[in-house]
């Protein structure tokens, strides 16, 4: 998150009558009743985002029959929710998650690279009708076209293959983004031309021309399409449950609620899959925190 | 973005012989044009398969009675018309329209109030920018979910347990009809403001810091410094994003279904979820899909106006 705030002249070694004008609010950094404040109500937004987050690995592992037992500590440590999620299948929705989540995510940067570089490096006739096209496919997203998605999820016209029940039915509808398609177009529309004369006149074809040249310049936006995609992927809800034969076929996601409740621990099973749900999109976002923030600062702008 | 060019100099410099340019860059054009088009291939079978064969498969459907086994029998705008004349639709239209202002508008205020409240260089303020941020990373199914647990409706629930402690009674949350709309946008602002908080620190970075100086000279009050100088540096780049944000709210589901599915007594029923319902539980393909095509035209219609007003506030 750096960047959003790098203002190299700003914060002079000791606090000056400058600094009053470093934000907005005018926040002084000395001691005094207005850093109180300021604390104070940092605190307050502390606690309402983060302690929920607190709340649920705290809950995951201790011992709660009903809602009202959950804490912020747990009172006695136990894996007996885990136990009880393994039992009701956690792990398999996981695999399936993670699978999904994988197959999917390669397939919509690969899909998304290649189109991305035939919309922004060339120029051919009916280029402006399949930018068209592609635009239409933001507009189409699972939930507008679900019942009908779900009808061709079960029998492909052409192919007349049904994918319910398979992984795939997942992974190849979220294999065309739009968004992505976009994001990548834009960078490497970036990209001078002079850059691929030189390997033009010795001869690349376009294949290489986009795996040695352009896309090694393309990482920054590798890394947004990266994260924008896991998490429109690992997001997905009504997909996963459409394309579902029987609950054991669900993504994680979905699955929580299945989990809900279990006979012997309680809601800790739920805490369990939530917990387990929550993992992988945070190791995600730490990894790839800056180009979050970098997607979503260039969206606000460009619009 | 803009990397030095490493290789290409040197060919570029050496290559005098331009005469024989052109003739091997025309060879290279039809090799080219085949790739460029093998390149837009796999979008194009999946964008056929998985957006606009359904979409042309649902507009289909909306003018048929769909029966299984028994074949499908054309009814015109009769699907169209059930659908405008179902009183609960019609009030899944208000609550859609609520429940997206509500939170659209809810995630900005908050958003902004972020941004004022946690900008600045130190790296206490960043870490506590990057941990305000997780709603947003998480999935919001999980938010739905871990927001039931604090939801619960007794007296000794968690939020009512705080609410306690500020003398308030506890409410019902999701198990009222009074309340259960409200709840689910607080979710939706919980897990959409520290977004906005993102796109708004960013605009603020851009505020010149010299005019906040100037207005403290003039002896401008912290209001009005927010009011005349920040404010309307940060618009332009809200205005699009918040419009878009309230578009794509027309059409919010999981956050609903996971927390209500709908009730009680249909008193969150969005849009999504009746035609969910319909279509999935109850097997009314065809009405259902005429809805489907009522959100999509309304949808289509306001992205793009928001772009032409956008384009052309631009261009002045």
């Amino acid at each position: 998150m750096t960047h959003t705030v790098s203002r190299p002249k700003a914060r002079p070694a000791k606090p000056s009558a400058g600094a009053r004008f470093d934000t907005a609010l005018g926040w002084s950094p000395r001691l005094g009743p207005n850093m109180v404040l300021r604390v104070l109500l940092c605190v307050l937004v502390f606690c309402i985002f983060a302690l929920p987050f607190v709340a649920i690995i705290s809950g995951a592992f201790d011992r709660n029959s009903s809602p009202t037992d959950i804490s912020l500590l747990p009172k006695s440590f136990t894996l007996r929710n885990f136990e009880a999620a393994t039992q009701q299948g956690l792990w398999g929705y996981l695999l399936n998650s993670l699978v999904v989540a994988g197959g999917g995510l390669l397939l919509q940067m690969t899909v998304s690279v290649f189109a991305a570089y035939s919309l922004s490096r060339r120029k051919f006739r009916g280029q402006a009708l399949v930018l068209l096209l592609v635009l239409m496919t933001m507009m189409l997203p699972e939930e507008i076209i679900g019942i009908p998605l779900s009808l061709v999820l079960g029998d492909l016209p052409l192919l007349g293959i049904s994918l319910r029940g398979s992984v795939l039915a997942v992974i190849l509808p979220v294999g065309i983004w739009g968004f992505s398609i976009f994001i990548m177009s834009e960078f490497m529309k970036e990209i001078p031309g002079e850059i691929e004369e030189a390997a033009r006149l010795d001869g690349v074809g376009e294949f290489r021309m986009l795996f040695t040249i352009i896309l090694p310049l393309c990482k920054p936006a590798l890394g947004v399409i990266g994260i924008f995609g896991f998490m429109m992927v690992w997001d997905q809800y009504l997909l996963p449950l459409i394309a579902a034969n029987d609950p054991s076929d669900y993504t994680l996601t979905v699955a929580l609620s299945v989990l809900r409740n279990d006979t012997t621990v309680g809601p800790g099973v739920l805490l369990a899959g939530a917990l387990m749900a929550m993992i992988p999109s945070l190791l995600v976002y730490l990894f790839l925190q800056r180009s979050m923030i970098r997607g979503i600062t260039s969206g606000a702008t460009k619009g | 973005m803009t990397t030095a060019p490493t290789k290409p100099a040197r060919s570029l410099t050496g290559a005098p012989d331009t005469g024989q340019v052109p003739v091997r860059r025309k060879r290279s054009n039809g090799k080219q044009l085949l790739a460029i088009w093998l390149f837009l291939v796999p979008a194009a079978v999946l964008g056929l398969y998985f957006k606009f064969i359904p979409m042309v498969e649902g507009i289909r459907l909306s003018f048929f009675k769909v029966q299984p086994f028994l074949g499908d029998v054309f009814v015109g705008m009769d699907n169209y018309i059930s659908v405008l004349t179902d009183a609960r639709f019609m009030e899944a239209l208000g609550h859609t329209v609520v429940l997206g202002v509500t939170q659209t508008l809810g995630a900005l205020v908050v958003g902004f109030a972020l941004a004022l409240l946690l900008e600045g260089q130190a790296r206490s303020l960043w870490i506590l920018r990057t941990t305000i941020f997780l709603p947003v990373v998480t999935a919001l199914a999980v938010v739905g979910e871990i927001w039931r647990i604090l939801y619960f409706p007794t007296a000794d629930g968690p939020l009512n347990n705080i609410l306690g402690w500020l003398g308030l009674g506890p409410l019902q949350f999701l198990n009222g009809t009074d309340t259960a709309l409200w709840s689910i946008a607080v979710v939706g602002i919980w897990s959409g403001a520290p977004y906005n908080m993102v796109i708004i620190l960013a605009g603020l970075t851009g505020v010149d810091r010299s005019l906040y100086e100037s207005a403290g000279v003039d002896g401008a009050s912290v209001w009005q410094r927010l009011r005349y100088i920040t404010l309307p540096a940060l618009r332009p780049s809200l205005v699009i994003v918040l419009t878009l944000a309230a578009i794509r709210s027309l059409r919010s589901f999981t956050e609903v279904y996971v927390l209500t599915g709908g009730g009680p007594a249909g008193s969150t029923e969005v849009w999504m979820t009746r035609m969910y319902s319909l279509g999935f539980q109850r097997n009314d393909i065809g009405v259902a899909s005429a809805a489907a095509v009522l959100l999509l035209v309304v949808t289509l219609l306001l992205t793009v106006g928001t772009q032409l007003v956008g384009k052309r506030k631009a261009v002045r």
